[in-house]
Order: structure tokens, then sequence, then C-alpha cells
């Protein structure tokens, strides 16, 4: 029991938590911009490197240096979508899709030749874990990611239901052209949109680079996930990312345990074709995803 | 005195076609002015342009002797003009409360209490269900959610596109006498119906639009009693109801 909630459970989560946070950007961008942001994964690595670089110049703890991987972030995802995404934004949005491709191999390729090819680590050696009651070992990072992810669907839901802006965000979600003609700015709107969405992926990055290492590669591996995440909540839904990104999480890592015999059920080097499994069969049975609404 | 809106010799249309042909058209302050005339005559076309929907391509439009021709649909709520499109006029997955809200958004930041009261004033039925996502409603109170979102920015001008287009008859009345109702609370009006007979009723003016082009323009009642526009325009019995 204790083996399971530490070594598959509690990281599971963690997991999902990860994807979650990837997801709902990926779930904004499409709901408003009406495109899949294929260069997502690339923008949570660039946090994860921002925030590497503050660590390494101010001696933060990792998360505390996660407002400098945001603002990393951010800045690039403002800036691609002002020089790539908004030339583009008349055209059919497989332009824009196409476009995103183009910014991925930018991004990576930019971080490659800045922080370079080698695998990096946030901080070196073992952290000890947490333990409970005498029994209960827990990665003190797995909860942290989870409850950063938890609270940061919270903030988002009362974003969307409360403030102006979010308001506004499901309005042009739900119909851009009536939205122009009650008066809001779509542009306005666009740019809020890539804050929230790099915001979220720059902290899901930095997550996933202390959990393993910081890479060129450490988004765009985690792409597919958060791509069946988002379908899987209904694409346009953040709501729905969130649950879909805990839901993938889960089923590739619990995938893994031991359930029928001693051998894990899938072996853990096939643990992606699990989200691409879901992924494929949430299309064929229920393409509009598990929750109903948009962008809440 | 200038008219509230000064439309001068506008030809508009979708991509290079002209849908519409130099019309001119002035409304003053606090009217109510209906746009009748048969299918494809260009009424929602002529709505649209105002609100830079379209491409234009000869004329000008005032609003209040200012040069409004061509500027950003967004900005023309702040400039105090509203639009209703006929069709998808709520935003489905917000409540009616939100959508409400939403249409005070493009206006400086204010106490919006008074505002929801006039609107809850005039639709009551609007009051009990305003935590109820639109898309949920009646064609009726959707519409009556569309109208209300737009008086939200406290408009000058309200534009309204088929109003009563797929509503029961009951309906009907009562969203022609709202229209009086806010016309009474300041607001200048301009309308396009299909259902001209009813119409003509309450409009202090109507123009007739055929093919694209002015065909004429005189008061509701004088229209309503013109043999020539009741022959061709009113027919015997009620307009047709399609979309233009």
């Amino acid at each position: 029991m204790s083996a399971f909630i530490t070594l598959y459970l509690i990281p599971a989560l963690a997991l999902g938590a990860i994807y979650a946070m990837g997801a709902v950007g990926i779930s904004m961008i499409f709901g408003i911009l009406r495109f899949s942001h294929f260069a997502h994964g690339d923008v949570m690595t660039l946090g994860a490197y921002g925030a590497l670089s503050a660590v390494w110049a101010f001696g933060l703890h990792p998360l505390a240096a996660l407002p400098f991987g945001i603002a990393l972030a951010v800045a690039a995802a403002l800036l691609a979508d002002r020089a790539f995404y908004r030339p583009l934004r008349k055209l059919p949005t497989i332009y824009a899709v196409i476009a995103s491709f183009g910014v991925a191999l930018m991004l990576r390729s930019a971080m490659q030749l800045v922080w370079g090819p080698q695998n990096q680590q946030f901080v070196d050696g073992v952290a000890a874990p947490l333990v409970l009651f005498g029994w209960l070992r827990l990665s003190l990072l797995h909860l942290e990611a989870m409850m950063i992810s938890v609270s940061c669907a919270v903030a988002l839901h009362f974003f969307l239901t409360r403030s102006r802006t979010g308001r506004s965000m499901r309005a042009v979600a739900d119909d851009p052209d009536l939205a122009s003609m009650a008066g809001l700015e779509p542009e306005r709107v666009i740019r809020w949109t890539w804050i929230i969405g790099a915001a979220l992926a720059a902290t899901a990055g930095v997550l996933a680079g202390m959990d393993t290492q910081v890479h060129g590669n450490l988004g765009w591996n985690l792409l597919l996930a958060m791509f069946a995440s988002a379908l899987l909540g209904g694409i346009g839904k953040p709501m729905g990312a969130v649950a879909g990104g805990f839901i993938i999480g889960l089923a590739e890592e619990l995938s893994t345990y031991p359930w029928l015999s001693a051998e894990p059920l899938v072996s853990p080097s096939y643990k992606s074709g699990v989200a691409f499994a879901i992924m494929v069969a949430v299309l064929i049975i229920r393409p509009q995803g598990i929750m109903k609404g948009s962008l809440l | 005195m200038t008219a509230l809106l000064q439309i001068a010799d506008l030809t508009a249309g979708y991509g290079g076609a002209a849908v519409i042909e130099n019309i001119s058209l002035a409304v003053a302050e606090q009217e109510i002015r209906v746009i009748i005339g048969p299918n494809g005559a260009g009424k929602s076309t002529l709505l649209k342009s105002l609100f830079s929907m379209t491409r234009r391509l000869a004329g000008s439009i005032h609003f209040r002797g200012r040069d409004i021709t061509g500027i950003a649909t967004a900005a023309l709520v702040p400039a105090g003009i509203a639009i209703v499109p006929q069709s998808r006029n709520v935003f489905a997955n917000l409540s009616v409360f939100e959508n409400l809200d939403v249409g005070t958004y493009a206006v400086p930041r204010r106490d919006n209490t008074l505002l929801f009261d006039k609107v809850f004033a005039l639709f009551p039925d609007l009051k009990d269900k305003r935590a109820q996502p639109a898309g949920e409603l009646s064609g009726g109170q959707r519409q009556m959610v569309a109208i209300g979102r737009a008086l939200m920015c406290d408009p000058t001008l309200l534009l309204l596109d088929e109003p009563t287009a797929g509503l029961s008859p009951a309906y009907l009345e009562r969203i022609f006498d709202l229209i009086l109702d806010i016309r009474n609370t300041g607001v200048t009006i301009v309308m396009v119906e299909q259902n001209a007979r009813q119409a003509l009723r309450i409009a202090d003016f109507g123009t007739v639009l055929v093919a694209g082009r002015h065909y004429i323009s005189d008061t509701g009642a004088n229209l309503a009693a013109n043999d020539e526009v009741r022959r061709a325009f009113l027919g015997g019995g009620q307009a047709s109801d399609s979309p233009a």
C-alpha cells in the first residue's frame, strides 16, 4: 500500500498536475485563437531555463525563481504572437498551426544555443522525502506540484467567472464576432490568453525540470500528453483540461503498476503510448471531450 | 439642426461587389427608423455597414457630427452606438447576468447598478433567469438578453437587425412595445424589419430599400398608407419571415 502511494499514486498526481497546467494553456489558446499551439511545450522549456538562470545567478530556490521563468516565457509568447501569429490571424488557422511548429523549432534551437545541449539540474543531490505516520514517504516536490496546480486551477476559475477580463475572454471564445460588436477588443483578450497560457506553461516547465532535469526537449516530450489532456477535457475548456491532465497523468503512471503479476502491466517505456491511446479513444468515442461549455 | 446619424452616398458590400449603392439617409435624435424591403434588398448590409462590418466602397457616415466612416467595430460602442445582430446575438455559454455585464465593458468603468435596474425594468423576465446560461433560453428571451446587452453600454443609437425574426406573434408585440419604451428613454433606433406592417406602426420614419438602392423614405404612417408601397412591399397578408 505504502509503496503504491509513494511510487505510483503521488508521482502520477504530480505528473498530472504538470500536464494540467500545460494543457490549460493549449485549451485556452485553442478556445480564443482557434489553433493548436505546437510551440507550447517549448514555452514550458523556456520557463524552466529562465528559472534555472535565476537560480544560478541569485542562488534562489527553484520555486522562488519561478517569476523569472514566467517573465521569460510570457515575453517569448507575446513576441511570437506579434511576429508570427498575428499577421496570420485573418487566414485559415492551419497557417498558424504550421507557424507554431516553426516557432517551436526556433525556440528549441535558440535555447540550445544559450543554455547548451547538456542536461542541467536545478538542485544537486536527492531531496529527503516527507515521512508521514512513520510509514508513508512522500516527495515534497510532488506535493508542491499538486498544490500549485490545484491553486492555479481554482484561481483561473475565479478569474474566468468573476473578472471583467476573464468574462471578456469567455465571450470572445463563445463568439468572436459578437464580442467585437459588443465593443470588446479582441487583441486585448488575445494578449491575456498568451500571458496566462505562458505563465502556467512556465510553472509546469519548472516543476517538470525540478522533478527530472532541464533539457531542450523537456516540454516537447510532454506535448503529446498535454494535447491528449486538453482533448480529453474538451478542447477550449480550461477546467476540462485540468481534469484531463490529472486523468492522463494517473493513467500513464498507474498503467505501469504490477496489477496482474509481478511485472508492470505496461512497460514504463510505453507509458506515453497510454496518453496516445486515450487521445485516440476520445476522438473516436467523445470528440467533444468530457466537459460541457467553453472556456469554463 | 444636424441629424444624429447622417449617411451620405454609401456604397458597400462584400469582397468587391456592392450590395447597397448610393444610400443617403438622415436619422434625427430619438427617432425610430424602420428599414424595410424585399429579401436581398440590402437591409442587413446597410446596418452592418454602419458597424464597419462590410467592405465600404464609397460614401461616408457621420454620427453626432463626427466622421465614423470605417472606424473599428469595437470602437463604435464607446462612441455610443450599439448593435443587435439578427442571429447568434447572445453569448450562449455566459449567464444572462454575464451577458449584460459584458455589455458594459466597452464604456468607462462606473457603477452599473442603474443600468441593470433599467434593463431588468424593461425585461422583468430576465431577472429570475440571471444565473442561467443564455443559450438555454427561448428565442424570445434570448432576443431580450441581446437587446438588454446592447442597452448596457447606454447607447445613443441602437441598431436592431430583425428583432422579431422567428418569434411568435405574442412576443412580436412585446418586442415592438419594448422598442417604443426604449426610445422613450432617449435612445434613437434604426431597425431592419421583415414584419413591415407592424413595424411601420411604431416607426416615426420608414425607408424602403429595393435591390440595394434607396426607394422611398417617408413617415411610417404615410408609407403604410402609400398604395404603391402597400402593394409591392406590405403584401396582402403578413410579410415573409425568412431572413434577408
